[in-house]
C-alpha cells in the first residue's frame, strides 16, 4: 500500500481506537516519552502489559475455579491487572477490572466469572487493536515515512 | 559551594512490577535525573546501605559502596516491605532521614496519604504517574540541600539570620545568645531550630 494512504489508514484507525474507548491518555503519555533514543519504548511497555496480562488472566481462572474460592487472591490479581492496564490506557480493560473488584468485594462468585469473561474479552480487543497499530506504524517506516503525530 | 541547578540528581525508585519500573525510570530520565530502580525495599535498603535489621550504615568493607541517593520514590504496594514500611525505615535511619521520599499507589485512599505524609513523604503520586508529575521531585531535593547550605553559613557567621526563599537578610547583628536560636522563614512556614 502507498504510503499516502497508509498514514490515513494510521490516523483513521487511532483517533477510532481513542473514540471508542479503547485507548485513553495515558497511551498518549507513552508516546510522548518515546523518542530517537528510546525508539521502542512503546512497544517495549505494551510487551511487556502482554505478558503480564496474560498470566494474570491464567491465574484468575485457576482461582475462581477452586472450590473455596480465595476472594482476596482474586482482587489481588484484578487490582495488579487494573494498575498495567491503566499505565498504558488500556481504558475498558481497567473499567472492567473496577466493576471486577465491587464482586471481589461482596465474594459473588457469578458476578466474578462474569467480569472474567468481560475482562477476557475487553484484553484480547485491545491487544488485536494494538497489535494492528503496531504493523501500521512498521509498514509506514518501511516505505520511507513518519509515523503521524496526533498530539 | 553553589546549588547547582542543572546537576544531575540521583532518584531511587522502587516498584515491584517491571512494567511500573519501565515506566518511572524513562519518566525519570526523560526529566534528567540519574536513576537506579530496584524490584523491593529490602533492596532499596541495600542501595541506600542499610540491612534491613539496622538504622545506620555499617562500618562494612570498602567494596561496599551507597551511592548518593537524592531522592527516593516508592510504590506503597509492594510484597513484603511495603512503601510504607521503607518509608519508615529510612526517616528512622539517622543518616538517611533527610532523603525526601515519594510514595506512589494506584489507590486513592486518603487514610493511605495521610499515613504516609504523617510517616514523613514529601508526596504522594497517584499511578499512573505523569511526566508533568515530575516537575515536584526537583523543589524537594532542592528544599534539603539549600537547607544544609544555609545551616553551614550561619554556623560560621553566628547571626541571628531571617531569611526567605533565596534572598537573606541579616536582620540584627548581636552576641548570640547561649542557646543560639535561629529563626528561619521558609516557603510559607516558620521553622525554629
Amino acid at each position: 500500500m502507498e504510503l499516502g494512504s497508509l498514514q490515513r489508514r494510521y490516523i483513521d484507525f487511532t483517533t477510532a481506537l481513542f473514540r471508542e474507548g479503547f485507548l485513553d491518555n495515558q497511551y498518549t503519555q507513552l508516546q510522548q516519552l518515546q523518542d530517537e533514543s528510546n525508539p521502542e519504548f512503546v512497544l517495549e511497555v505494551v510487551t511487556l502489559f502482554f505478558e503480564d496480562s496474560e498470566k494474570l488472566l491464567d491465574e484468575l481462572s485457576r482461582t475462581l475455579d477452586q472450590q473455596v474460592v480465595d476472594y482476596k487472591k482474586v482482587d489481588a490479581h484484578v487490582h495488579q491487572l487494573k494498575g498495567s492496564s491503566a499505565s498504558i490506557g488500556a481504558q475498558r480493560v481497567k473499567n472492567v477490572c473496577m466493576a471486577f473488584r465491587n464482586f471481589c468485594e461482596e465474594r459473588n462468585q457469578e458476578g466474578c466469572l462474569r467480569c472474567l469473561q468481560q475482562v477476557r474479552q475487553e484484553y484480547f480487543l485491545v491487544k488485536s487493536k494494538l497489535e494492528t497499530l503496531f504493523r501500521l506504524e512498521k509498514q509506514i517506516l518501511a516505505a520511507g515515512g513518519s509515523v503521524p503525530v496526533l498530539w | 559551594m553553589a546549588v547547582d541547578a542543572e546537576a544531575q540528581f540521583h532518584v531511587l525508585a522502587v516498584d515491584d512490577s517491571l512494567m511500573d519500573r519501565k515506566l518511572i525510570e524513562r519518566l525519570l530520565k526523560t526529566s534528567s535525573f540519574q536513576v537506579t530502580t530496584v524490584d523491593s525495599g529490602s533492596k532499596a535498603l541495600e542501595v541506600l546501605g542499610l540491612s534491613e535489621d539496622q538504622t545506620s550504615p555499617s562500618a562494612v568493607s570498602p567494596e561496599h559502596n551507597e551511592i548518593e541517593v537524592n531522592l527516593v520514590i516508592t510504590d506503597y504496594c509492594m510484597p513484603g516491605m511495603t512503601g510504607y514500611d521503607l518509608l519508615k525505615k529510612i526517616k528512622g535511619s539517622s543518616s538517611l532521614k533527610d532523603i525526601p521520599v515519594v510514595v506512589m499507589s494506584s489507590e486513592n485512599v486518603p487514610s493511605r496519604i495521610n499515613r504516609c505524609l504523617e510517616g514523613g513523604a514529601e508526596e504522594f503520586f497517584l499511578k499512573p504517574v505523569q511526566l508533568s508529575d515530575m516537575k515536584r521531585l526537583r523543589p524537594h531535593i532542592l528544599k534539603g540541600r539549600s537547607k544544609d547550605q544555609q545551616l553551614q553559613r550561619e554556623e560560621n557567621s553566628n547571626t541571628i539570620i531571617i531569611s526567605s526563599g533565596g534572598s537573606k537578610r541579616k536582620a540584627m547583628d548581636e552576641e548570640p545568645s547561649p542557646e543560639r536560636t535561629r529563626l528561619r522563614f521558609s516557603t510559607g512556614s516558620l521553622t525554629i531550630l
